[in-house]
């Protein structure tokens, strides 16, 4: 059959010469292989110790950002949960109530937000879809291992950037 | 001492020996009788028969019996599923063993075990020097022959291994 | 006089016996060492500095985990399998020559732990009989994996056997001698104007060839690992086995590889001889420390070699296995028994024509 890319090399199965049925040049070339690898640089990174440079656009965890004055910026528009291809993001709009200006930056805010990290893909298109740049994937921090599937997901509670101190 | 060890020695391939006739599953049957070779080689050793004890040893007990056990192993033979061997053939086999017991008895009665001359004897006898020279100048030719002996039924066991023209494979 | 010889051959003893199960014992932790280096990993390196302490932890986990009998399986068969595998093990770095003499006193001790004329044959019964642990143990377990573990180690052990045999046997055409200590002597004497270089390798290429490939098969390691096969025999005659009977048999084969190597450098590469060791005027007993050092050092170098074997080949195919033992090692080592004895008697009475 003619081969449609051309590419597909013929082998043909010659019989062993008396070099290669001796199969002794045959492990000494692997063993000198093996001997190179030995001496090789090693690539295992010793993790708790060293940690892998991360590279500055890197996309980590999440976090939800908080304005100059300590507030949050999120305001429960739902464009981030649009954007999110794996669906991982659900949100509860709430008013903001009389005294509480210091608490949301504007009117609307998202009374529970959370993002499910066992779907995220960790795409970064929450980031791009935020018109009032609250959402945000740290280049620093990994969601970690849990034992419970509850555990990913993640509220307000964990997401929402802690407070400054000197505004406390 | 010695005598101590050649006591201890013969008691064991008696018990071992015994064992090897008694016990009723063939796999044990195997192993006792490697431990009876086991306490000959002692006994060759306490001759001071080294090079015997090291054959007996290398040969017997590495090789032989590894393929005994090998082929009893393969066998798988159980007590339960051993069928019940008919009276007439336990009679045959205790009166030809009985026969095999009488001309053994005859034949040793009267045999001289050969006593030994204390001040003459050579205590090296036994190694390996002293037989080499023995087997290879005094019995050169019997043990030649013995080797020809040896290739033919070696020879004999490929014949009966090789498989003939159109045999189908049994495995 | 006697009571000093005593105490000498005494520690000898103890030595010999200490060393051979620390050697096995840091055979694991190298061996796991050389397989993250050769694949490019840094291997054990939490139990201590470096992972020294690595075996131990090893061994305490193995001694702690359940010790499980299968339910049909002949227990008291089952438990002398392995035991019976470490016994034979240990038995054989006896007669091995770990050095030269001591003097002592105005006497010569022998660094060695017994001295026999058929040294080389005892080594030889008792590899042959490390067979029956295996054996014993496969069969014992009730298992179809297993037995077959067993019985493919019981004839890959015999198979080559012969042609180990057959390679000692020009080595003894050779040395005439059977004797491990003599043996070790003739290759202290002088060769190409060097002291300590009369080495067997010298005069036994192929011999030793064979000998090294044999001794692979027999230490069951790769790539004639096939009784302990896991692709086809899931783990073949130690699949039914924990805790300390598994750790028994992996560390009887660490036990193997050591006497195999010791056996391979005092035959083949000098055993306690090291180039010069008479030309440097030193004294007696600081040449037999250095031989000693020199002949660790050599069997070292063969471990080693046996772990960068195993990081580095494939695994045998059960008919090639067979086919290299029977149709190739086995002539090979009998026309080199034959050119060796001719050219021995050529040499001793020349030409017959």
């Amino acid at each position: 059959m003619q081969s449609l890319s051309n590419r597909a090399k013929k082998l043909e199965k010659k019989p062993m010469n008396f070099s290669e049925r001796m199969y002794l040049p045959a492990i000494f070339q692997g063993l000198s292989i093996t001997m190179r690898h030995f001496f090789k640089k090693k690539a295992t990174i010793k993790y708790p110790e060293e940690t892998r440079p991360m590279s500055a656009v890197w996309r980590g965890l999440h976090v939800l950002k908080r304005d100059e004055k300590g507030r949050e910026r999120c305001t429960a528009c739902g464009l981030c949960a649009v954007a999110c291809p794996a669906e991982a993001i659900t949100m509860v709009a709430g008013e903001r109530k009389r005294g509480e200006e210091h608490l949301y930056r504007e009117e609307k805010y998202a009374v529970s937000y959370e993002i499910n990290m066992l779907r995220c893909i960790f795409c970064g298109l929450c980031e791009e879809a935020c018109p009032k740049a609250a959402i945000f994937l740290q280049n620093d921090k990994v969601a970690p291992a849990r034992y419970e599937r509850d555990e990913f997901i993640y509220g307000k509670d964990r997401l929402v950037e802690p407070m400054p101190i000197q505004n406390q | 001492m010695t005598g101590n060890i050649f006591y201890f020695l013969a008691f064991l391939t008696l018990f071992a020996a015994i064992g090897v006739v008694a016990s009723k599953n063939p796999v044990y049957s195997v192993l006792f009788m490697i431990l009876t070779f086991f306490a000959l080689t002692g006994q060759y050793i306490l001759l001071n028969a080294q090079f015997v004890a090291a054959v007996n040893f290398i040969v017997y007990m590495g090789a032989i019996m590894v393929l005994f056990l090998f082929v009893i192993m393969f066998l798988n033979m159980r007590e339960d599923t051993e069928q019940h061997k008919p009276l007439m053939s336990k009679i045959a086999a205790a009166i030809s063993g009985g026969i095999l017991l009488v001309i053994m008895v005859a034949a040793l009665k009267d045999v001289d075990a050969g006593g030994y001359n204390a001040e003459n004897f050579n205590s090296q006898i036994g190694l390996v020097e002293h037989l080499g020279q023995v087997l290879f100048r005094d019995y050169l030719l019997p043990f030649e022959l013995a080797s020809v002996l040896f290739l033919a039924a070696m020879a004999g066991a490929v014949m009966l291994g090789k498989r003939e023209p159109g045999e189908q494979n049994r495995f | 006089m006697e009571s000093t010889e005593f105490l000498v051959r005494s520690a000898v003893i103890l030595a010999v016996f200490g060393i051979t199960l620390l050697i096995a014992t840091y055979s694991t932790y190298a061996e796991r060492k050389i397989a993250a280096f050769i694949q490019d990993r840094v291997g054990p390196n939490r139990a201590g500095p470096m992972g020294l302490l690595q075996p131990l932890a090893d061994a305490v986990k193995l001694f702690f985990k359940e010790e499980f009998v299968p339910a049909n399986a002949n227990k008291f068969l089952f438990i002398a399998g392995p035991s019976l595998a470490m016994l034979t093990a240990c038995m054989a770095s006896a007669v091995i020559p770990f050095g030269n003499t001591i003097l002592i006193d105005g006497q010569y001790i022998n660094v060695q732990a017994i001295e026999v004329n058929i040294g080389i044959l005892y080594i030889f019964g008792v590899v042959a009989l490390g067979v029956y642990g295996i054996m014993i143990g496969g069969w014992a377990s009730n298992n179809k994996f297993s037995l077959l573990g067993a019985i493919r180690a019981a004839s890959q052990n015999i198979s080559y056997e012969l042609a180990m045999g057959m390679s000692i046997i020009a080595l003894l055409l050779v040395s005439s001698s059977l004797s491990l200590r003599v043996i070790a002597q003739q290759q202290g004497e002088t060769l190409f104007g060097i002291s300590g270089m009369n080495w067997n390798i010298f005069y036994q290429p192929l011999g030793f060839l064979i000998f090294i490939i044999c001794a692979f098969a027999e230490t069951n390691r790769v790539p004639f690992d096939l009784p302990e096969c896991e692709t086809e025999l899931i783990g073949g005659y130690h699949t039914e086995y924990s805790s300390m009977g598994m750790g028994l048999y992996l560390f009887a084969e660490y036990v193997n590889i050591f006497v195999a190597s010791a056996v391979m450098a005092t035959l083949y590469f000098g055993g306690y001889n090291f180039p010069f060791m008479y030309d440097l005027g030193l004294p007696h007993n600081l040449v037999t420390l250095i031989g000693t050092g020199v002949l660790f050092i050599k069997i070292l170098m063969f471990i080693f070699f046996f772990m960068w074997v195993r990081w580095t080949l494939p695994r045998f195919r059960y008919d090639q296995l067979m086919n290299l033992g029977w149709k190739v090692l086995i002539p090979l080592s009998i026309a080199n028994v034959i050119i060796t004895a001719a050219v021995i008697l050529i040499s001793e009475q020349g030409l017959p024509w």
